[in-house]
């Protein structure tokens, strides 16, 4: 049994256009039960039937985790992506129905914290949204930083300021403005968390200026989808069948699994979580490791591999399913 | 099915007894002639119409007379529910949990009205009614992880999850194994098991860990676990060990079927939704030993594994010095016939 | 001098490192007795660091020169403290008014450091990012589990609880929250049948 099965039939009840670039859908159950309550910061994985290819894209919950009534998501346009912002870009209109995954969280909030500091770049802001309804509701203290673009492609920013003009602030690149990160860490109380999502280079960013001014890591979090990528095409033979299930160009492993028919493990689909870790029984190649959860030295030893984002390159690869 | 629950005492004068109903019903936990510490975790589906394992939450004949016991141990000692300052939310998802499943399971029991965050609770067992603001604090007479699990069978922990490990930061704990909460709480995963022996070695700690960190919401799984206790005392806490530890002594060969029990934990885990922290029911049911031979396959069968447990495990688990005395007793229910296969009754 | 080598045990048991510099905008080191010796090394390897330092140190009772040696190691702050007691509304001060970027180090006995590690988290600290270092007594502070009494300075087991007075047998399971060892009465099943007292690490 997959763990990620747990499914809601769902109907679109709501397309709104926030910019250019971001999509909010809104997810009302189709036969008018509630939905289930979650925890600030978890995502849904979103199964998208485009054509004879289903595909299953995780993203962050950005309302109200105490409105019973819906789910919320935000989805940027990626013209370089597989398809999937595409696709809820241009074929999702209202009284559709899609099929949405029961909420995982992987970016909850640390709620000892004495204070709860955000971090937030482009459609990174999405987990936040919700994270600070749940604070509002508990009374917790919290304080947004969030970084876009330009006010035109800045989702939220408007409703952001207007609701916690104390607590948010709002930097524009194309206005040279920028995060005092430095001087922001270091004013920070003892028992402050700090938060951070956005663009790759972004979190990397924050993390290591958070390690460099002595920050213990316990108190850094952050959420980093990988979205698959493409890759040269390849052959996976199952170990227990000796079935040979072979992987698109732009198709990962684990879709690929999927489509051959094989009940394969996962929860976040973007080489977080761990739940799809497999074990490799033989290889003769290179693996294209892109996972956040194998440690380098697992990575170096070659007997596992996260097929929701990895890949491999050469004459034959076998997995243990 | 209306329960008719018993009037009874697990202490003192020890008056619990188990029905025929309830005996056919124990939640016998060796399914072969052997036993070994794993995960053995299961997804926690309704199973056998009238097992322990039908519903969410079980109740059966002992309720009312174990919410009795428990009210009596937190008198005397507060310290066995506590639940940190941040788990507050988790113990709001633990209500919640507990009401509806309990009012959608036993309608004839349990009742909860819920208009928004202005909820109804009506405890028909106990004569509790009580109207409250969910999320509010103020609107019970005492925290929503106190409040309910004085109306639940069972201990109860909440484990918080973060840093890749889960936190036993929250708990209601008065019908446990020999630990204490008070001395646990704050622990993760690893510490608050570090006591049990030989299971560190074998690895099945960080296997489960890893699975529970990825439990979901809507799934939750179950296991048994299991212990020997001298008289159906449902309160073993290592608080009072120096008061009920001297009762292991009164065993004799005359008397080991009616005080001693084989005393099984139903453990299921739940992902809560508001607060991502998982709950971790642990229900405790006991049985004479002279009660489960009345199941031949029972009685045979806990012989061969009494007999044949690691001498690490039967310390651990607390009944080392009296093990001959039983596996001599139980010696008498076992013709050497096999057993079949599975926990329930032939 | 030569440092105690703690034999192997259980998960629950604390384990104790060697204090290494960190980056850090402000340092908080806590010692009591020969745990000054292991902050002196520290100084020695990062003397820079000191002038972000503040030092508390509790000396042993019978006195000696260390905390001279400390103070001439220049840190910004220097508390020598009669008791942990004594030193305690200081430290939470400390605490209250740091900011993250802080690094914390504690050194000496499992004693001073299991406390100061207490207020620490309470404070909002990630237990698991403080540095400590074991050096001196290898006494430990046990919790009475039956009247939750601690009694500190244990070197034996079984002892009697200064509290409740039963017949303790200290286990190695510890609690962070208590910042103890759990005592549990050894002769609940055989009153009046102690085993004979043994040194912890005998």
């Amino acid at each position: 049994m997959s763990a990620g099965t747990k499914k809601i039939d769902v109907t679109v009840t709501e397309v709104v256009e926030v910019n250019d670039l971001v999509k909010r859908f809104r997810f009302e159950r189709s036969d008018g039960a509630e939905m289930p309550t979650f925890s600030g910061g978890a995502h849904t994985v979103v199964e998208m039937k485009d054509g004879g290819i289903t595909r299953l894209n995780p993203y962050s919950l950005m309302s109200d985790p105490r409105d019973r009534s819906a789910f919320m998501i935000s989805v940027r346009r990626d013209e370089q992506g597989r398809g999937g912002s595409l696709f809820m870009h241009r074929e999702v209109k209202v009284g559709d129905r899609m099929v949405l995954s029961y909420p995982v969280n992987l970016f909850s909030l640390d709620l000892r914290a004495k204070k709860h500091l955000m971090i937030a770049g482009g459609i990174g802001i999405t987990p936040f949204l919700a994270q600070i309804k749940q604070l509002e509701g508990m009374n917790g203290h919290f304080e947004l930083h969030y970084s876009v673009r330009t006010a035109a492609l800045g989702s939220y920013t408007e409703e952001l300021k207007a609701h916690y003009p104390d607590r948010v602030h709002v930097y524009h690149d194309d206005q040279g403005e920028a995060i005092a990160l430095g001087d922001l860490l270091d004013g920070q109380p003892l028992g402050t968390h700090l938060y951070v999502c956005g663009p790759k280079g972004m979190i990397e960013w924050v993390c290591r200026t958070a390690e460099e001014r002595g920050w213990p890591a316990e108190a850094v979090h952050y959420e980093e989808f990988l979205a698959p990528q493409s890759g040269k095409p390849f052959s996976v033979t199952l170990a227990k069948t000796g079935k040979v299930i072979p992987v698109g160009e732009h198709q990962s492993m684990l879709e690929a699994l999927e489509a051959a028919g094989v009940d394969a493990p996962y929860l976040c689909r973007g080489g977080a979580c761990g739940q799809c870790e497999t074990d490799v029984v033989s290889h003769d190649g290179a693996f294209v490791h892109r996972d956040h959860w194998l440690t380098d030295d697992q990575k170096a030893c070659g007997n596992k591999i996260m097929p929701c984002v990895s890949r491999f390159e050469g004459r034959s690869l076998v997995i243990d399913r | 099915m209306t329960i008719q629950f018993n009037d009874e005492t697990f202490h003192d004068d020890y008056t619990f007894r188990n029905s025929d109903w309830a005996i056919q019903r124990f939640p016998f936990p060796f399914h072969e002639d052997s036993y070994m510490y794993s995960v053995n975790l299961e997804p926690h589906l309704s199973l056998r119409p009238g097992s322990v394992y039908e519903k969410t939450f079980d109740v059966d004949e002992h309720y009312v007379a174990e919410m009795k016991d428990r009210a009596r141990v937190l008198a005397e000692d507060p310290l066995r529910c506590q639940s940190l300052p941040h788990m507050t939310l988790a113990g709001w998802d633990l209500l919640e949990l507990i009401m509806v499943s309990k009012a959608r399971e036993y309608p004839d029991l349990f009742e909860l009205h819920r208009d928004g965050d202005r909820w109804h609770w009506i405890n028909k067992p106990l004569g509790i009614e009580q109207k409250f603001v969910f999320l509010d604090e103020t609107t019970l007479p005492c925290g929503p992880l106190e409040y309910i699990t004085r109306q639940a069978q069972g201990d109860y922990a909440l484990l918080d999850q973060r840093d890749d490990n889960l936190w036993m930061d929250a708990g209601m704990v008065t019908t446990q194994a020999d630990w204490s909460l008070d001395f646990d709480i704050g622990m993760n995963f690893f510490e608050w098991h570090a006591p049990v022996p030989m299971a560190s070695e074998l690895g099945v700690f960080q296997r489960a860990l890893k699975f529970l960190l990825n439990l979901q919401q809507g799934a939750p799984v179950r296991r048994l676990n299991w212990t020997m206790t001298v008289n159906p005392l449902l309160d073993t806490s290592p608080e009072n060990y120096h008061k009920w530890g001297v009762q292991k002594t009164a065993l004799t060969p005359e008397n080991v079927g009616s005080k001693q029990h084989l005393r099984v934990e139903l453990q299921t885990l739940f992902r809560l939704p508001r607060s991502n922290a998982l709950a971790f029911p642990i229900r405790c049911y006991l049985i004479r030993l002279e009660d489960l031979v009345t199941v031949p396959k029972w009685g045979r069968r806990l012989h061969r594994v009494l007999r044949d447990l690691p001498e690490e495990l039967a310390t651990y688990k607390g009944f080392i010095r009296n093990r001959p005395m039983i596996v001599e007793y139980l010696s008498q229910f076992d013709d050497g016939t096999p057993t079949s296969p599975g926990v329930f009754p032939d | 001098m030569s440092r105690f080598q703690f034999p192997p045990s259980i998960r629950s048991r604390p384990v104790y490192g060697t204090l290494e510099p960190r980056r850090g905008t402000a340092h908080l080191m806590v010692a009591d007795a020969e745990g000054a010796e292991a902050l002196l090394d520290l100084a020695r390897a990062a003397p820079e660091m000191m002038a972000k330092a503040h030092v508390l140190y509790i000396p042993a009772a019978e006195g000696n020169d260390l905390a001279d040696r400390l103070r001439a190691t220049g840190p910004a702050q220097f508390y020598v403290g009669p008791s942990y007691a004594a030193s305690v509304s200081r430290l939470r001060k400390a605490l209250a008014d740091a900011h993250m970027g802080l690094q914390i180090y504690l050194a000496g006995t499992e004693g001073l450091i299991g406390q100061a590690m207490q207020e620490a988290m309470s404070a909002g600290y990630p237990a698991s990012a403080i540095q400590t270092e074991h050096r001196g007594s290898v006494a430990r502070r046990v919790q009475c589990v039956h009247c939750k009494g601690v009694t500190e300075n244990v070197s034996v087991t079984p002892f009697v609880c200064s509290h409740c007075g039963l017949n303790l047998f200290v286990r190695d399971h510890y609690s962070r929250r208590i910042a103890a060892f759990q005592g549990v009465c050894v002769d609940a099943e055989d009153p009046g049948d102690v085993p004979a007292q043994e040194g912890l690490y005998q």
